[in-house]
């Protein structure tokens, strides 16, 4: 296949607790020495040992239960986080598809918050302003493009976020679970918008709990347990054997 | 850069947008706080108390408005971070504009209320100095660094010790009364002046009132007060530039 658009090599992340200061100043002034220790010390291991590629053009599946460092991967990815250890290798411009309302605000319109959204994912204004119209077609939103966002509902405000980005140019696409709200003609012209971009070669990386939508549209899927790879393959033979393990309860802890 | 900008300024009509949608008298409220205040203290301390200064409203409001500037950029800016959230665990993108915009923001509501100040000085029979239009970027540059500077401070320290507003709210309050608000810095006693030098916004109030008021211009204070500025402002944007990869850890 083409070149790689994304490479984790052997890629480990912990987070410090940062319960300790977060706590307060106070509190981290009068226990500083053990707060200072604990702070170097201890730390959450949320990724381990990580490594994968994403090739040029491909959609890319990520499934794993709540916690298991998905959302870790896809910030990654963004470059909101730096990997403790490995490195992260990322070619072309990012756009990550914001979670529901992230980037909008409730106060304003939904056209100016078309403007806010649209240069906050990388465009500027004047390119925003000439894919205004097409914007508002897609959302197909007209009659409440000129209200403010918190008269809308959810599912209008992912329709409105979805029409954003599917009028930029990104290389490469994370889109993290949000294709479940939405009626389900919005849905399907979300998949097909998908499709459209996977023709023009961007990559996608698709983070979903549906095994519907990953068997529909991803080439691979790479299944996170346990903070770090469990497997990588084609999407009926791991979403297969995830749909099992899952059905399973989970292992009691014995004391 | 072009980029940059819009950036900028999209965030920057946010913030005034959402401020002014909730209410029509948005910029008449800006207003009425540092005049509330000016009333307050003008009872309490030249009605009731008898300090003899000449014009005591016009030589409260004179300072009390840029005093607000710069009180309300920092205190708002302690929550900038939080309220974004969601897109600095998203998006990669200078997240020193966040704070920047709200300080902006605050910088406009200042330069509005201008005039106003300008009203009453007229209304007081007084006429502001001729190097007004000059003055007003000369003290406006330093004070704009200053509120800046502590502002990507705080709201970065802010995320990770989140009692750190309390600790803001009663240091606003000292700084206020340390500096020559509502008393004239030659009121000070001979051995307290030092304070004057330990607070960055002293030299600007008194170079707003000089300005507003009509008195001598005075360099060396403009000077002093500005490299304070910068110097504040250079330590709070390293800070920030230290912290700014742990923000989407911590948030």
């Amino acid at each position: 296949m083409s070149q790689a658009a994304v490479i984790f090599d052997k890629v480990s992340k912990s987070y410090p607790f940062y319960t300790h200061i977060t706590a307060g100043l106070k509190k981290f002034i009068f226990t500083l020495p053990s707060s200072l220790k604990e702070l170097k010390s201890k730390s959450f291991e949320a990724l381990r040992d990580v490594s994968f590629e994403v090739y040029r053009g491909e959609t890319f599946g990520i499934v794993g239960k709540n916690g298991a460092g998905k959302s870790t991967i896809l910030g990654l990815i963004a470059g909101v986080l730096k990997p403790t250890k490995g490195r992260v290798i990322v070619r072309g411009r990012v756009s990550p598809l914001l979670e529901l309302g992230a980037g909008f605000h409730k106060e304003l319109t939904g056209r100016e918050n078309i403007v806010l959204n649209g240069v906050l994912m990388g465009m500027t204004r004047r390119e925003v302003m000439k894919k205004m119209d097409s914007i508002i077609e897609f959302s197909e939103l007209w009659d409440f493009i000129d209200q403010p966002l918190r008269t809308y509902s959810s599912g209008m405000v992912a329709r409105l976020a979805f029409s954003v980005v599917a009028h930029l140019d990104p290389d490469i696409l994370l889109i993290d679970e949000v294709l479940a709200v939405g009626d389900l003609s919005f849905q399907k012209k979300c998949l097909k918008k998908m499709e459209e971009f996977k023709q023009r070669g961007v990559t996608t990386i698709f983070v979903s709990h549906s095994a519907e939508d990953i068997k529909k549209v991803c080439d691979r899927v790479m299944w996170i347990e346990n903070h770090t790879v469990h497997k990588i393959g084609r999407p009926h033979e791991v979403m297969e054997e995830y749909a099992f393990t899952k059905a399973l309860p989970e292992p009691k802890m014995m004391l | 850069m072009r980029y940059f900008f819009d950036l900028v300024y999209v965030l920057t009509q946010k913030e005034i947008k959402v401020r002014y949608k909730n209410s029509v008298f948005g910029y008449f409220w800006s207003i009425m706080h540092p005049l509330a205040f000016a009333l307050m203290f003008y009872m309490a301390f030249k009605v009731f108390m008898k300090v003899k200064i000449e014009d005591y409203p016009l030589f409260l409001i004179t300072a009390l408005f840029p005093w607000q500037w710069f009180s309300n950029s920092v205190s708002s800016s302690l929550f900038v971070l939080m309220d974004n959230a969601s897109l600095i665990k998203k998006l990669n993108f200078p997240r020193e504009l966040i704070p920047l915009s709200c300080v902006i923001n605050h910088s406009m509501h200042f330069l509005l209320s201008v005039p106003v100040i300008l009203i009453f000085v007229y209304i007081y029979g007084r006429s502001p100095s001729w190097w007004l239009p000059l003055g007003l970027v000369l003290v406006f540059v330093p004070q704009f660094l200053l509120s800046y500077g502590i502002s990507l401070a705080v709201s970065s320290l802010h995320l990770f010790f989140r009692d750190l507003d309390r600790l803001v709210s009663i240091f606003l309050t000292l700084l206020f009364y340390m500096t020559p608000v509502v008393y004239g810095e030659d009121m000070l006693p001979e051995n307290y002046k030092y304070i004057l030098y330990l607070n960055p916004m002293a030299p600007l109030i008194i170079c707003w009132r000089r300005l507003f008021l009509g008195q001598s211009f005075e360099p060396n204070l403009l000077l002093f007060g500005f490299l304070y500025s910068l110097t504040i402002f250079l330590a709070g944007y390293s800070l920030f530039r230290k912290l700014s990869w742990r923000f989407a850890e911590v948030l």
